[in-house]
């Protein structure tokens, strides 16, 4: 019996069954889950632009959020090679990151221009509006992402009427070191942003994450905000996916058609 | 051995045999993931599920596994169900799961369940193996539990967030201890909580395994 269990043969097979049915066992409960992992995962995100557009609460019922959320913001398809909002797309079905893989939506960067290292960048994307009741642009929010030490980070910018103005800054996913690069989800830090200005005068983007900590007497503090301290790979990468999603490769162009009130 | 009864093997675990105090295993989560009760509560639920469901299964196929690739089968039991856990709390606690990243899949490799599966569940029957899976669970759940109150209390003046010593920051008169934030504070606490237990149970108290010879001259020594 003994000998007989010990054989290679019996070894195989029970490997063989055990691969088996737990494959069986694991790829049901992934696919069983999977819309409420997507509805959640949506909800989340939902509930991340609202955070940073300012809107709402931190502890709204998922319900609280879908309604504010279709209340509130307006979803908007930009394309990203004119800087002009365009309806060939449907706002509430596209999926920007899907289309940054496919070849026919995206171009691929080269590594001058790649300075948020994503690789790949869609030619459309999709932009939230928050407007008052008089249809005047209140917050705009602007999808943002880009590599920091391990990872890639998605996250948002929202930014104020003026279209210089930092109205809120935040990310929903990353996978930095908690406790170290994963302090960008630090609400001490992200307070730091709102009021900071992202533009020089000639409108370039000049908004910067600094080392040491920002001088209040310098000139370009309004620009500037605090490093964070044993992240420096994560605190340069934010600051390079913002000079890239703010620059020309990025909502250059559409952010000077808004301003000049021809997007 | 005598057989063990349900009872036993469900409540021993807690105090007698605790998993992290006296077996010393799983201590890498039990620092990460109790600076706040949440957490901890979430993971305790996940751990303890683990491993009574991965004793229950292991103690069916028992017989049939080869002794040559037991770890391995064992292992890919185990995986599987925490990758179904992770799944779950995917789908129902999204920002927990969040929160608790890395190590609900890190239960793979907590020691308390390959620990249990390989010394309990390969001898014993299925039921008995997994009342044994969730009494260890308890065990590393109980201290889990008060790891996170002390940390959360003490180190945020909260309590699964709502709060209970009003902090300095905001207007109240307790300057928290951020040092109970920080992952090394549960080493601290999990010693003092360790001496305290053998201190009312003497039994766990191990003997010395060497004895340090008193001091002499070097003359002397040689």
């Amino acid at each position: 019996m003994s000998s007989q269990k010990e054989s290679t043969a019996r070894t195989l097979m029970v490997a063989l069954v055990v691969c088996l049915v737990c494959s069986v066992f694991v790829a049901g409960a992934a696919v069983a889950l999977k819309p409420t992992q997507i509805e959640n995962r949506q909800l989340d995100k939902q509930r991340s632009i609202l955070a940073i557009a300012g809107l709402g609460e931190a502890e709204m019922s998922g319900k609280q959020v879908k309604e504010l959320f279709a209340s509130r913001i307006r979803a908007r398809v930009v394309d990203l090679q004119t800087g002009r909002f365009t309806d060939e797309l449907n706002a509430a079905t596209f999926d920007p990151l899907k289309a940054a893989k496919d070849p026919k939506l995206s171009d691929a960067l080269g590594g001058e221009q790649d300075i948020a290292s994503i690789k790949r960048r869609e030619r459309f994307t999709t932009v939230y509006l928050v407007e008052t009741a008089d249809g005047q642009l209140e917050t705009l929010i602007l999808p943002v992402r880009g590599y920091g030490l391990w990872s890639t980070l998605h996250g948002f910018m929202a930014v104020k009427g003026d279209l210089n103005t930092v109205a809120g800054f935040g990310f929903y996913q990353h996978a930095e070191t908690p406790g170290l690069g994963g302090e960008v989800d630090n609400p001490k830090w992200k307070a730091l942003w709102p009021g900071k200005t992202l533009f020089n005068e000639q409108g370039e983007p000049v908004i910067a994450i600094v080392k040491g900590g920002v001088d209040p007497q310098s000139a370009q503090a309004i620009h500037q905000v605090d490093g964070l301290a044993g992240a420096t790979l994560t605190s340069k990468g934010v600051d390079n996916l913002l000079k890239f999603w703010l620059g020309q490769g990025g909502f250059g162009s559409f952010i000077a058609n808004l301003r000049a009130g021809e997007a | 051995m005598s057989q063990p009864t349900i009872k036993e093997v469900l409540l021993n675990p807690i105090f007698h045999n605790n998993p992290i105090g006296l077996q010393i295993l799983g201590i890498c989560s039990a620092l990460a993931v109790t600076s706040n009760l949440k957490t901890a509560l979430v993971m305790s639920i996940a751990l303890t599920l683990v491993t009574g469901f991965s004793n229950l299964f292991i103690s069916m196929v028992r017989s049939q596994i080869p002794s040559s690739i037991r770890m391995i089968v064992q292992m890919v039991i185990i995986a599987s169900l925490v990758i179904v856990v992770d799944q779950v709390l995917k789908a129902y606690a999204f920002s927990l799961a969040k929160q608790l990243s890395v190590f609900v899949g890190l239960i793979i490799t907590n020691c308390i369940v390959m620990g249990r599966a390989e010394a309990f569940a390969m001898q014993n029957p299925p039921v008995l193996s997994f009342f044994d899976g969730i009494g260890n669970g308890l065990g590393y759940s109980a201290m889990l539990i008060v790891l996170g109150i002390v940390r959360e209390l003490f180190g945020a003046g909260k309590l699964l967030g709502f709060e209970i010593i009003p902090v300095v920051n905001d207007g109240g008169w307790y300057q928290p201890n951020g040092l109970l934030l920080l992952p090394p504070s549960a080493f601290f606490l999990i010693g003092l909580i360790i001496w305290a237990l053998r201190t009312w149970k003497k039994e766990q108290v191990e003997a010395p395994s060497y004895k340090m010879a008193p001091q002499v001259l070097n003359k002397e020594a040689y």
